[in-house]
This record gives structure tokens, C-alpha cells and sequence, in this order.
């Protein structure tokens, strides 16, 4: 038994091999190892970020105005809560090809029953929702009972959603949505602005301190180490006045978006689903290793049901977004070009495609880096050609830098 | 059933097998076979290809029910009806692909399937202590348990797999082939873990090939072969000539004729009274 003084070092920092770092300098020289070694985190995106920002901002002024950047996070958020499902079943090593299509799916349905059939929006969307459920339930079971590769599944699901919503919307192609319905107001007209905003910015910095500081208490009182409460305090001032400064600039125009809170906030949930809950780990563990995950007794099936489910639902709830911003249901809703952007805003963002690694904040920071592309190239007025070509090649930079940055991980033994 | 088929365990055996039969189709692959591992007890089970170690090994571990016999278990008769049921008991078994996740850290692998939890958030906290607890009763060398399993040596993956093996505080833990993929320092790593099992009042069930990893741990040699119980020795009193006859069934092989060779007059064939048994096999 090796004798450790626990009261001198903290149970974790014991073995002598361990480079010790403490306070905010030992803190900062700890991140700049973390990225020589290739844990490059969502640092690229956030450069590739300021570079897209620079650029378009010398070219036209106008693309960091207030309006645009409000209007950038509204139109981002619909296809980020689809990406935001294409990041749960990546972190699976497996795709979903259809959520375009079942996006466009639940928006005809929802369309139609309120429209047509004059059923109430809560029907409407509740079905809408349902078909989202159903589908990944479909293609859930597709993949554990029958065992058809979920790249295969999906696509036929690409294919035959897209019909069904040909089949659903009928004759007339579009279903224009009334002015007052309530996703055109939620997603167009409803903004926090002012007052409410900074009381927001607030709260949730008070969250983020106190959660810190309660981390940092409990880990101290099971004798493990724990950062300095400086750390904690200065991470909280940063991002309060990265925050702030955020939500007064927006503020000069309209504010943040509901549209867009509610999509930040779905992130966050799902963040600390994936890294604070039992389903969570297992999912990592499923993505990493299914055998050995289903050998110390984690029920697969369910994890690949949960996350099937969820990639359908969040695909619905894009596309009832999407619908209520543009205040119609067409034929041309969720095709092709939705689908590959969902999927491309979560690899830009850092998820991986093999499985097992990434986080919700990337679908995040993807889906911004691409609509500041597109507007970008909107207000430079740019033909939409020259989008395309532009998303192909950050998508292919993206993976690019991934793949050099996991060498970088496994020379360093960072897996 | 050898030399020693009188001489009794002197602990109380915790796990005890007897009359194990199991078949597939047309071939008997356990035969009558009988174990008793007791507590603090290293039991090692060697054999060649093809001798039914694995085939016990699951038994032992519920992935196959035997045809026939007993399992008794700190002192009552159970039925093993799975690997979750195994677990439950207290058998923990470490196979020999170590069914880690690589993009986890070392506290997610180790809790694996239980992890601690209020409601259904994680307990990190809880699970760290834990976990550093786990790794210095077996005076593990692992640096930090917040790094990934990918960036471990084979040697401390394998100490992470044992580890995990005891977060439910089992009673015996079984070791396929520990050894089989370990660099030199890394095996001698490994068996003192072995060793620390033992210590810490458990029974371990060892299977390797290894003859030289069996003679440094076991307290007990079990030598199978074609699904019975060949030999039983008590490792200070066996040579590796003796062993690899046990195991082959034939004083011939070139180990023991090189020994034999070397030292003139030393007869190796000693206490394996297992070539007399072929023409009672049943088919």
C-alpha cells in the first residue's frame, strides 16, 4: 500500500509523475499543453469565426451591424436544432440522412392540420412532433431488430419523407401560414430586449458562478483537488462581460430572439444531459465501444432508441421553426440543401464522425459559422453558387483540422 | 486428484464447483469436472487449446448453464443464470479483450454500467474518490483517472479492467489470459495486482498459458485437458516439466526430454496420471 499524506496533497494530484499546476498561471500553461497536444476543443471553429467576421466586415460594414447579427441567430437557429440532433446520433458513429426530409414532413403535417383543417396550433404541432417521435422509433427499431445500417435507412427515409410531404402538401405546392398564427409570431416578433435582457445575463451568470463554486466545494470536501475559486470568479467576469457586451449590442437592434434563446437553451439541456446524466455516459460509451459497453450491463437498444428518437424530434422542431420564419410550408422545405447544412454545421463544429467525441455546443457553433457565411455572402451580394462552393470547402478545412489535431492526440496519448 | 486429491483446502472454499458437464452437439466439453477456489486463494487453470478453461470460464461466469452439477457459492447451491447474475453474486470476470471505451476517461470506464448517481445525475464526485480508493488497494500506477483510456499503456488498461472487476465488491475475480498482450514490466505489473487480489482476501481464478506467470502467482494449479481435470498441484511443488506433461498428457514432449537430458536420472513424468484416462471418455 503506498503511503499518501492526504491532508498535504489532494487524492488526485498524488502520483509524482503528474505535472503539478496551481493558480490562474499554472491554469493558462495547463490550456496551452491541452492545445499543443491536439485537444484543440472548439478553438478552430471560434478562430475560423473571427477570420469569416474580419473578412466579411472589411468587404461590407454592414455585416456586424446589430440588425444582422439578430437576424444571423434567427435564421440559424431552425437548422441548428436539427444539427443538434445530427450531433447525438454522430456521437453514436452512426447518421441520420433524412432530417431534412422529416423536417419538411412535420412542417406539411402541422400545415395542414391547422390551415386546411382548422385544428388548433397546439394539435398541429404536437402531431408535428409525434411524426418526429414515430420516425426515429421506425428507424430505431430498422437498426436494432433488423440491422439495416442506419446510413441506409435514412436515406431511404430521405427519399420517402420527401415524397410524403410532396403527398401531404396536395395539389397546391405551398400552405402560407396567417400572419398571426402562433409560430410566426414566436419565431419572427417575439424579442428580449432591454431590461429583461441584462436581468437574463445576470441570472445566468449567477448560475455559472454558483454552480462553479459548489463544484469546487464538493470536490474539496472529498479531498480531491479542486481549482482556485479565482479561477472560478474570473471565468464567471469573462463571460459576463463577453455576455454583456453581446446582449447590448443586439439590444441596439432588436434584442435576442425567443426564436434564438429557445434554441440555445435546448443546447444547454442537451449538454448536460450528454455529460451529466447516466443516459449521457452511456451514450459516449456506446459511440466509443458498443461491446464493452454492453458488456458492463448498459442497455443499447434503449440508448439507440432515446437518440433515433430525439435526432427525428429535434429534426420536427427545426422544421416548425423553419416554417414559422418563413411563414409557409412549400414543397422545397427541408430538401436537399437543409439536410447537408444540419449535417455540416455538426462537423464543422467539432463533432466527430466516428463516434464518441464532440459536444451540443457544437451544432452550435457550427450552424453560426455557416449563416454568417450565407449572409455574408447575401449582403456582398454573392450568387448562391459561390455559397455552395464556399460551404463545401470550410466543411472539407473543418474535417481537415480534426483529423490533424487527432495525430496530434494520439503521438501526445490523448486518444 | 493426484497427490493432493486428499489433501483438503484448508480455507473455506467460496466458490466450489462439482460434477460439471456440459455439452455441445456431439462434443463433451466439460466432463465431470470439479474446481474449489478459496478466499485469498490464487487458483490458476492452465490447459491446452481446446481443454474447456473457456468453456468453465463461462460457466462460472453464466454465459453457458452446465448440463450437469453443482455450484456452490459461500456455502449455498446457486444457479448462474447470467453474466448480470454472476456479477450480483460477487463473480467478477475480466475477459481477456478488455471491453474498455477508449474516448472515456478512467472514471467513466471503471463505473461503467453502475454508475453512482443521485436521481439520474452523476455523482463525479463520489465516483472519483471511489475510483482512487479502487487503484490504491491494488497500489495502481495511474497517473490521473481524468485522462482518456486511449492514452493508458496495456499494463494500466489492464489495471483499469481489473479495477472495474471489484467496484462491486466481488468475491472472486476471474482473469482471462491477463498477461497474453504485456510487455515484460507490464506482466510483472499485472501479476502483482494478482497478488494485491489475493491480499485484499479475494479468490482469483487465473487462466493463462503462461507457465512462468502461473508458477510466480498461483497457490494452486488446476491442469485441464480434454474437458477434465487432468492434474492438481500446489505450485511450490511442481516443476514446469511436470506441468507441460500434465497438460499435454505425454512425458515425451521436448521440454521434459530436454530436461531429462540436462539432468540425468530426473524422471519428469510425475503425478500425471492423466494418460490412463482416454478410453473412459464418453462421446
Amino acid at each position: 500500500m503506498s503511503d499518501v499524506k492526504e491532508s498535504a496533497v489532494a487524492a488526485d494530484l498524488a502520483d509524482e509523475r503528474l505535472i503539478q499546476t496551481q493558480g490562474l498561471m499554472g491554469y493558462a500553461r495547463l490550456m496551452l499543453n491541452r492545445l499543443r497536444s491536439g485537444e484543440l476543443g472548439s478553438l478552430p471553429v471560434i478562430v475560423g469565426l473571427v477570420v469569416i467576421s474580419v473578412g466579411f466586415y472589411a468587404a461590407e460594414p454592414l455585416f456586424l451591424s446589430s440588425r444582422n447579427l439578430v437576424s444571423i441567430t434567427q435564421f440559424a437557429a431552425p437548422t441548428g436544432m436539427i444539427a443538434l440532433g445530427i450531433v447525438l446520433v454522430l456521437l453514436l458513429g452512426e447518421i441520420d440522412l433524412s432530417v431534412g426530409s422529416v423536417s419538411g414532413l412535420a412542417a406539411a403535417a402541422m400545415a395542414v392540420l391547422v390551415v386546411e383543417k382548422g385544428y388548433s396550433p397546439v394539435v398541429g404541432i404536437g402531431a408535428a412532433i409525434g411524426i418526429g417521435v414515430l420516425i426515429g422509433i421506425f428507424y430505431a427499431f430498422l437498426y436494432t431488430r433488423i440491422g439495416v445500417p442506419s446510413f441506409v435507412f435514412s436515406l431511404a427515409g430521405l427519399l420517402g419523407f420527401q415524397g410524403l410531404l410532396l403527398f401531404v402538401l396536395g395539389k397546391n405546392g405551398t400552405i402560407n401560414l396567417p400572419r398571426d398564427s402562433f409560430l410566426v409570431e414566436y419565431t419572427r416578433q417575439k424579442f428580449v430586449g432591454d431590461t429583461a435582457s441584462f436581468v437574463l445575463v445576470g441570472l445566468i451568470v449567477l448560475i455559472y458562478l454558483g454552480s462553479q463554486l459548489w463544484g469546487r466545494r464538493t470536490r474539496a470536501a472529498a479531498g480531491l483537488s479542486a481549482p482556485a475559486w479565482q479561477l472560478a470568479v474570473v471565468k464567471a467576469a469573462v463571460f459576463a462581460a463577453g455576455l454583456g457586451f453581446l446582449t447590448y449590442y443586439v439590444n441596439l437592434d432588436r434584442g435576442w430572439s425567443y426564436l434564438w434563446l429557445f434554441f440555445v437553451l435546448m443546447v444547454v439541456v442537451m449538454d448536460l444531459a450528454l455529460r451529466k446524466t447516466r443516459w449521457g455516459r452511456h451514450l459516449f460509451a456506446v459511440g466509443g465501444n458498443v461491446e464493452a459497453a454492453r458488456r458492463s450491463g448498459i442497455k443499447v437498444n434503449r440508448v439507440y432508441i432515446s437518440v433515433f428518437a430525439l435526432t427525428s424530434t429535434f429534426a420536427a422542431l427545426g422544421g416548425l421553426l423553419a416554417a414559422g420564419l418563413q411563414t409557409s410550408v412549400s414543397q422545397a422545405s427541408g430538401t436537399t440543401d437543409t439536410n447537408l447544412t444540419a449535417i455540416a454545421a455538426a462537423v464543422i463544429g467539432g463533432t466527430s464522425l466516428f463516434g464518441g467525441r464532440g459536444s451540443a455546443y457544437s451544432a452550435l457553433l457550427g450552424i453560426v459559422v455557416l449563416q454568417a457565411i450565407t449572409s455574408g455572402l447575401n449582403l456582398v451580394s454573392v450568387d448562391s453558387s459561390v455559397r455552395f462552393m464556399v460551404t463545401g470547402g470550410v466543411l472539407l478545412l473543418a474535417v481537415a483540422i480534426d483529423s490533424v489535431s487527432r495525430r496530434a492526440r494520439s503521438s501526445s496519448g490523448r486518444g | 486428484m493426484s497427490t493432493l486429491a486428499t489433501e483438503a483446502p484448508v480455507r473455506e472454499s467460496v466458490l466450489s464447483l462439482t460434477g460439471i458437464n456440459k455439452r455441445f452437439g456431439a462434443v463433451q466439453a466439460l466432463t465431470d469436472v470439479h474446481l474449489d477456489v478459496a478466499a485469498g486463494e490464487v487458483v490458476a487453470l492452465v490447459g491446452d487449446n481446446g481443454a474447456g478453461k473457456s468453456t468453465l470460464v463461462k460457466v462460472i461466469s453464466g454465459v453457458y448453464q452446465p448440463d450437469a452439477g453443482d455450484i456452490t457459492f459461500a456455502g449455498r447451491k446457486v444457479h448462474v443464470g447470467g453474466p448480470a447474475q454472476a456479477q450480483a453474486l460477487g463473480i467478477a470476470t475480466v475477459f481477456q479483450d478488455l471491453a474498455l471505451c477508449d474516448n472515456l476517461d478512467v472514471v467513466a470506464n471503471l463505473f461503467l454500467g453502475q454508475e453512482r448517481h443521485h436521481g439520474h445525475v452523476l455523482d463525479e464526485v463520489e465516483m472519483e474518490k471511489e475510483s482512487w480508493r479502487l487503484l490504491r488497494t491494488l497500489s495502481a500506477k495511474i497517473p490521473s483517472v481524468r485522462i482518456p483510456i486511449a492514452s493508458l499503456s496495456g499494463g494500466q488498461r489492464q489495471t483499469v479492467a481489473i479495477a472495474r472487476s471489484l467496484v462491486g465488491n466481488p468475491k472472486i475475480v476471474m482473469l482471462d489470459e491477463p498477461t497474453a498482450a504485456l510487455g515484460v514490466a507490464q506482466t510483472a505489473e499485472v501479476l502483482n495486482l494478482v497478488e494485491r487480489l489475493r491480499e485484499t482476501g479475494l479468490g482469483v481464478i487465473l487462466i493463462s498459458h503462461n507457465m512462468a506467470d502461473v508458477q510466480a502467482v498461483a497457490d494452486r494449479i488446476v491442469v485441464m485437458r480434454l474437458g477434465r481435470n487432468a492434474a492438481e498441484f500446489r505450485t511450490e511443488e511442481v516443476s514446469t516439466e511436470e506441468l507441460v506433461a500434465a497438460i499435454t498428457g505425454a512425458s515425451d514432449n521436448v521440454v521434459s526430454s530436454r530436461a531429462k537430458r540436462r539432468t540425468p536420472g530426473a524422471h519428469a513424468a510425475e503425478g500425471t496420471p492423466g494418460d490412463t484416462r482416454e478410453e473412459g471418455q464418453d462421446v
